[in-house]
């Protein structure tokens, strides 16, 4: 009944990968249960090694799990890549140099089979959306950075997706452009309505951006834990100072460092975790 | 229009300037030395030459650069047809690409009396079978790696977009593969001229550029020699520069054509 009441996007049940190599087996995600409503913005947080990037694949269909079952939209995950239930972007903007912007956005509705008026009036509405209106008729290449990754989010959206799924996309930006863009990637978000997967190692980018922070652990890849963020929408300059996002951050930390707020020890190595934690960012 | 073509003259100016030097020192060169003109004839008779032979050397240029570019044009064609093939099948793959791959270090050249014994003396196929075995292997290569070496995220986008076959060869494959196919052009354009040339030189119809120059040097008309070797080397850069010039057109977006961005 009660998932009558929640109708859940992404149903995550029972799931594993395992990489079989020369080197032997490699278990990158165990038993991993998941459920995400319409509409959350979920993180997945962890270090390098703990299969986030790898569940946020097998949710995208790009890679097939080896036990459990991946549903979207109460489809295989298989059926909604071709129905193209959702949007990627990647850590990398992956645009191609000979596409001008607005015919980089307009990729996806090419190979859909849109026709040429509906295409150039969703280009422009995504195009908006980002605000690169300016920049339709401009190469990737004359494009900073961050505007590049924004053409790319544009490009996510432009089939209207039920799911955006982002696998680290601001990880290669610096500080102050990746603060921007977490709040651009907020209003579009509020904008759209579209359910959100977004790969991250940045606790403060987690917690800023997020309704539920899934916190993972690796060897074998597994969820360690699930922390709501109430911080109130919109989130704001004054949200990354206040003292509840300080104790929501400090919450992650100490989760990823596998410390329970109840001062339970972990189960798992705490040392190697430890080892990879820097300062505020992990992986 | 005119800002732009005055600022290419100003960047070729020093080029201009040191050709120009370079043709002068060794008119004084020959003159003050006393050289023998089989030696290094002054650039004044190389000039005289040209105008006296320049019925036979532009007839012989016309034929020469019917070889280079009927072999350019077959070796082009069939090389972007192997590599699709390459790039669509593996089997084809591992049948062909290691032996282009050999295929590009061997001197075919050294082939062209083969040719000559297959196709005729005379006939201006057997060079250009040379042009086309010379231009087809670097054609396939590039082209094929062009094909092939997609990046990973750009695949995984495009199957996230539930993409054809189809669509990922036109919209991914073929857009990616355009500057591996220039570099292979350029190289066969050089190879094609390069090809011919040194193929006439083991015999065949009098009037090509290779025939003239084997001819004048062996009776010592060595200003004739210069004279046909210089108009190789304007066809030569003549058919690089119109190479290049329809990759300027065709790939504006490409790294290596970005210079002038300031």
């Amino acid at each position: 009944m009660s998932e009558q009441q929640r109708p859940e996007v992404v149903s995550v049940r029972g799931v594993g990968k395992t990489f079989e190599s020369a080197g032997g087996r490699t278990i990158a995600l165990e038993d991993i249960d998941l459920a995400i409503a319409p509409g959350e913005f979920v993180s997945l947080i962890g270090p390098s090694g703990c299969g986030k990037s790898t569940l946020l694949r097998l949710i995208g269909d790009l890679t097939a799990p080896t036990a459990g079952s991946v549903t979207i939209n109460g489809k295989p995950a298989r059926q909604a890549r071709l129905d193209r239930d959702y949007g990627i972007v990647f850590q990398a903007p992956v645009l191609f140099d000979w596409r001008t912007v607005q015919a980089n956005v307009a990729l996806p509705l090419e190979v859909k089979g849109l026709a040429r008026s509906d295409r150039e009036q969703r280009v422009k509405a995504t195009l908006d959306l980002v605000e690169l209106g300016d920049f339709a008729r401009h190469y990737p290449y004359q494009l900073s950075g961050g505007m590049q990754q924004r053409v790319s989010i544009a490009r996510a959206l432009a089939l209207e997706p039920s799911i955006l799924l982002m696998d680290e996309p601001f990880g290669a930006l610096d500080e102050m452009t990746r603060e921007r863009m977490n709040s651009e990637v907020q209003r579009i978000w509020q904008q759209t309505g579209t359910t959100v997967v977004f790969v991250t190692h940045s606790i403060p980018e987690a917690v800023f951006l997020s309704s539920r922070v899934v916190v993972m652990s690796p060897r074998p890849g597994r969820i360690v834990r699930v922390i709501d963020i109430d911080l109130p929408r919109p989130r704001t300059d004054d949200t990354r100072e206040s003292a509840r996002y300080f104790e929501l951050i400090t919450e992650v930390r100490e989760a990823l460092r596998g410390r329970r707020t109840d001062g339970r020890p972990p189960s798992g190595s705490v040392a190697s975790m430890e080892r990879t934690l820097a300062e505020g960012a992990v992986g | 229009m005119t800002g732009r073509w005055t600022r290419r003259l100003r960047d070729f100016a020093p080029a201009i300037v040191v050709f120009i030097g370079v043709i002068a020192a060794l008119e004084l060169i020959a003159a003050a030395l006393d050289l023998q003109q089989f030696i290094l004839p002054r650039p004044s008779a190389v000039v005289k030459a040209f105008v006296e032979e320049q019925a036979r050397i532009q007839r012989s240029a016309g034929n020469t650069l019917y070889e280079a570019l009927g072999g350019l044009v077959i070796g082009v064609t069939a090389g972007v047809l192997t590599a699709f093939a390459i790039a669509r099948w593996a089997r084809v793959r591992e049948a062909v690409l290691p032996i282009a791959v050999g295929a590009s270090a061997i001197p075919i050249i050294a082939a062209a009396p083969i040719m000559s014994n297959w196709f005729g003396i005379l006939n201006p196929f057997a060079k250009m079978a040379i042009v086309i075995l010379l231009t087809f292997f670097p054609m396939v290569v590039n082209v094929a790696r062009g094909l092939s070496q997609v990046d990973e995220s750009a695949l995984e986008l495009m199957r996230a977009s539930a993409a054809s076959d189809g669509q990922i060869l036109r919209k991914l494959r073929i857009p990616n593969a355009l500057p591996y196919f220039f570099t292979g052009l350029k190289i066969a354009t050089t190879l094609s001229l390069i090809g011919a040339v040194v193929a006439e030189y083991f015999g065949g119809s009098d009037d090509v550029l290779g025939r003239v120059i084997v001819q004048s040097s062996s009776s010592l008309r060595f200003d004739i020699t210069w004279a046909a070797i210089s108009v190789t080397a304007v066809a030569g850069i003549l058919m690089y520069v119109l190479a290049v010039g329809v990759e300027r057109l065709v790939i504006p977006w490409h790294a290596s054509q970005r210079v002038a961005e300031t």
